[in-house]
């Protein structure tokens, strides 16, 4: 897929990945086996029949694999752009045997932002809604905690099968981690703005400035007559390290850098009010996608240069393979096998350095991964003047402090049975981040879609 | 869309503020405060409740940069975008015996909630206000008709004692009157001298603090500071801590993160205050 070159894409925000041609999706549709027992479909976490909207593709009839798309996937424009394929439905895909599976994730995306921009759209849509096969109304009331991509899924997918569903959102705008986490170069918040007007479309309502456990509490929402509930609060609390100089200036959390520069638009300040103060050199502290976020906005803003620093090895970075590629190729320097044991600041409060020590492999730890272990040897200051802590993320506890009848689990995490997302509460189902810590968008999808269907069988019974 | 009701300066550079939101006006509890936005283009930024009814709550701002400012070009029935909350944890309220409420320039607002509660909850309740001038003593009336003793500091002494409320503080506790808490509420400098006053005397001091919000539900730590040895969330661990165990200096120095972007949009704008 053709991408902005590096050196023009690092001085703005605008999309990096370029999406492919009309010409380029047939020739990639053409080289599809169309398997009878596909495995792509097999490890789509939403279940997408995969063939058919590929055949659809090779047959010039993109309105109709956009609606086969959209059968399972309320949000394709967004699954088409940041899912990781490569461990989905790409790695699945049998031609991978000669070394070149289907293009899906580009596929997808073409057959979503064809849609967007066809003009005759909005008669086809119509059309299309008359046989959607939306089920009766069925006057039964759904709450969805969080608009984040397990609620949005979850509330698409009720408000198909006739349910009355009201989202209600902590913060000013609908999207949850798609709007303040993932910065606008890799998913543009147009698209995000328009696939919940999809879902709007579907009779979903959202309320926003609604912070359940505070404006109003989950016993308080059975009260006003909502017969289910599903939770998907994500996992919005920042992990820091706890190492001295932590709260100095210029240390901010992923989620800070994130939610100033996408959620508050702060790379246009100041026409755009919220600030942001990012240095020359910045250290992001982490391997994970949220790491390289944060790189590669830095590098955007003021950064002149951005070094990834982690305390294993490439090999271990739980980070897309594209990601880190997309980071290297924008200049972003790695330092692997570093441990920050300090952050140093100067007389006015402000970074001015960073103490670490250098790590080697040990054994595999519970995840699977080596441990690191630290070297015995000299401290080495890096000379850096920000700090991004992007070490991870744990669920937000606004909602579960106010809701202990809620079993969690030792990190927080919300139980749930695996197959239909219950929690030990009657009614009250659960999904995404918020039970699993901080995972992919495509598996909080997974999991909304789920608990709908799971709702669906409990009210039904009811 | 919030309609806003009232916007009304009480102060040189402060202002009242009337919005009706009902769900927050429902819940709001003294200590409690608000994330406001005024337009798409706006930032979010923290108000304490200064009082609350059925629908419409009340918040005090002072002209301290671009969206305060921008909130007193707002007349009524004008909106603002977004209001969120009540957030924060409520005031500890409870029957202690005496209680000093201790309130500095705007912070005589937030004061005035709390030393409601306070004093309705069975406690003899002293009011200490202390501002620059005359002119910006705010909430005069309203906290003497609900406290047992009250004093007024003014930096000029134009209004009640010459000097500031730890002169007052000191002195009371100088004079070994038995005080079971003090709850202060003002510039972080203020805090921070009241906390080192009443910390040898072992008198239980708590303190709401000003931090820089940006979500206000604790997703971002932007408003973490250290509380006991401990990184805390004003946000959601807060907003009142015990003073003894904050790290004032912290605090103030990342109150100044962003002094140069916030004097440069001022200045484009052409917003002196």
């Amino acid at each position: 897929m053709k991408k902005q070159s590096p050196k023009k894409r690092i001085k703005n925000f605008d999309e990096v990945a370029l999406g492919i041609s009309e010409e380029e999706a047939l020739q990639e549709a053409q080289r599809c086996l169309f398997c009878k027992n596909p495995k792509c479909s097999m490890n789509c976490p939403v279940e997408i029949d995969i063939p058919r909207f590929i055949q659809a593709i090779k047959d010039k009839k993109f309105g109709d694999a956009i609606q086969i798309i959209k059968e399972k996937n309320n949000l394709p424009g967004v699954c088409g752009r940041v899912c990781p394929q490569e461990d989905q439905c790409e790695g699945a895909c049998i031609l991978n045997a000669k070394g070149k599976p289907i293009n899906i994730g580009a596929l997808e995306r073409f057959a979503a932002d064809w849609e967007r921009h066809d003009k005759s759209r909005l008669s086809a849509e119509a059309k299309r809604e008359s046989c959607l096969a939306k089920a009766e109304d069925t006057k039964l009331k759904i709450a969805v905690i969080g608009s984040g991509p397990a609620g949005l899924t979850c509330a698409g997918d009720l408000a198909k099968k006739g349910y009355l569903v009201t989202v209600f959102e902590a913060l000013h705008t609908a999207g949850g981690v798609l709007v303040y986490g993932i910065p606008e170069f890799r998913l543009p918040k147009q698209i995000v703005k328009e696939e919940v007007g999809y879902l709007k479309s579907l009779g979903v309502v959202i309320k926003k400035n609604f912070i359940v456990g505070k404006t109003v509490t989950l016993k308080e929402i059975f009260e006003e007559g909502y017969s289910a509930v599903f939770i998907g609060t994500g996992a919005g609390l920042p992990s820091f390290m706890n190492i001295p100089g932590e709260n100095l200036n210029r240390v901010y959390s992923s989620n800070e850098l994130l939610t100033r520069a996408n959620l508050m638009k702060a790379y246009l300040f100041p026409d755009y009010d919220t600030p942001v103060n990012i240095g020359k050199k910045v250290a992001v502290i982490g391997g994970g996608n949220t790491a390289m976020d944060s790189a590669r906005v830095s590098l955007r803003l003021s950064a002149e240069k951005v070094y990834i620093v982690y305390r294993r090895s490439e090999k271990e970075m739980p980070a897309r393979k594209e990601e880190i590629e997309n980071a290297k190729e924008e200049g972003v320097e790695f330092h692997m096998l570093t441990l920050p044991q300090k952050i140093i600041g100067d007389s006015e409060g402000f970074v001015k350095g960073m103490e670490c020590i250098k790590m080697e492999l040990g054994e595999a730890d519970s995840s699977g991964r080596r441990r690191p272990i630290p070297i015995e040897g000299p401290e080495f200051i890096m000379d850096v003047d920000t700090v991004i802590v992007a070490i991870g993320q744990s669920p937000n506890p606004v909602f579960l402090k106010a809701t202990p009848e809620l079993d969690l689990d030792k990190w927080s995490k919300i139980v749930v049975a695996p197959e239909t997302q219950a929690t030990n509460v009657k009614g009250v189902y659960a999904g995404g981040d918020a039970t699993k810590g901080d995972d992919t968008v495509i598996a909080a999808m997974g999991a909304g879609k789920r608990a709908a269907k799971a709702i669906d069988a409990y009210l039904k019974k009811v | 869309m919030f309609k806003i009701l009232s916007n009304e300066q009480i102060a040189p550079g402060i202002f009242n503020m009337q919005l009706v939101a009902p769900l927050v006006a429902r819940k709001a509890k003294a200590g409690q405060f608000v994330m406001i936005r005024i337009d798409d283009h706006g930032e979010r930024i923290p108000l304490t409740i200064a009082s609350n009814d059925a629908e419409n709550i009340t918040i005090v701002y002072q002209v301290v940069g671009v969206t305060t400012h921008r909130l007193t070009e707002k007349k009524n029935n004008d909106f603002l975008l977004d209001v969120v909350g009540p957030l924060g944890h409520e005031t500890q309220i409870e029957k202690l015996g005496t209680v000093c409420c201790i309130g500095g320039g705007v912070g005589i607002a937030e004061l005035y909630p709390v030393t409601r509660a306070y004093k309705s909850s069975g406690n003899k309740v002293i009011v200490i206000i202390g501002a620059k001038n005359k002119g910006l003593v705010i909430f005069k009336e309203e906290l003497k008709e609900i406290c047992d003793e009250m004093f007024i500091t003014t930096d000029d002494g134009s209004e009640g004692e010459k000097g500031f409320v730890s002169d007052v503080m000191k002195r009371l506790i100088d004079s070994g009157r038995k005080i079971d808490l003090v709850y202060t509420v003002g510039p972080a400098i203020m805090m921070k001298v009241i906390a080192d006053l009443t910390r040898p005397f072992d008198i239980k001091t708590m303190v709401s603090l000003n931090s820089v919000l940006v979500d206000g539900t604790g997703m971002c730590g932007s408003c973490r500071v250290e509380v006991g040895g401990e990184t805390k969330f004003v946000c959601v661990n807060g907003p009142e801590f015990d003073a003894h165990k904050v790290n004032f200096e912290e605090l103030m120095s990342r109150q100044s993160l962003f002094k140069e972007q916030e004097k440069h949009a001022c200045k484009i704008r052409g917003i002196v205050y």
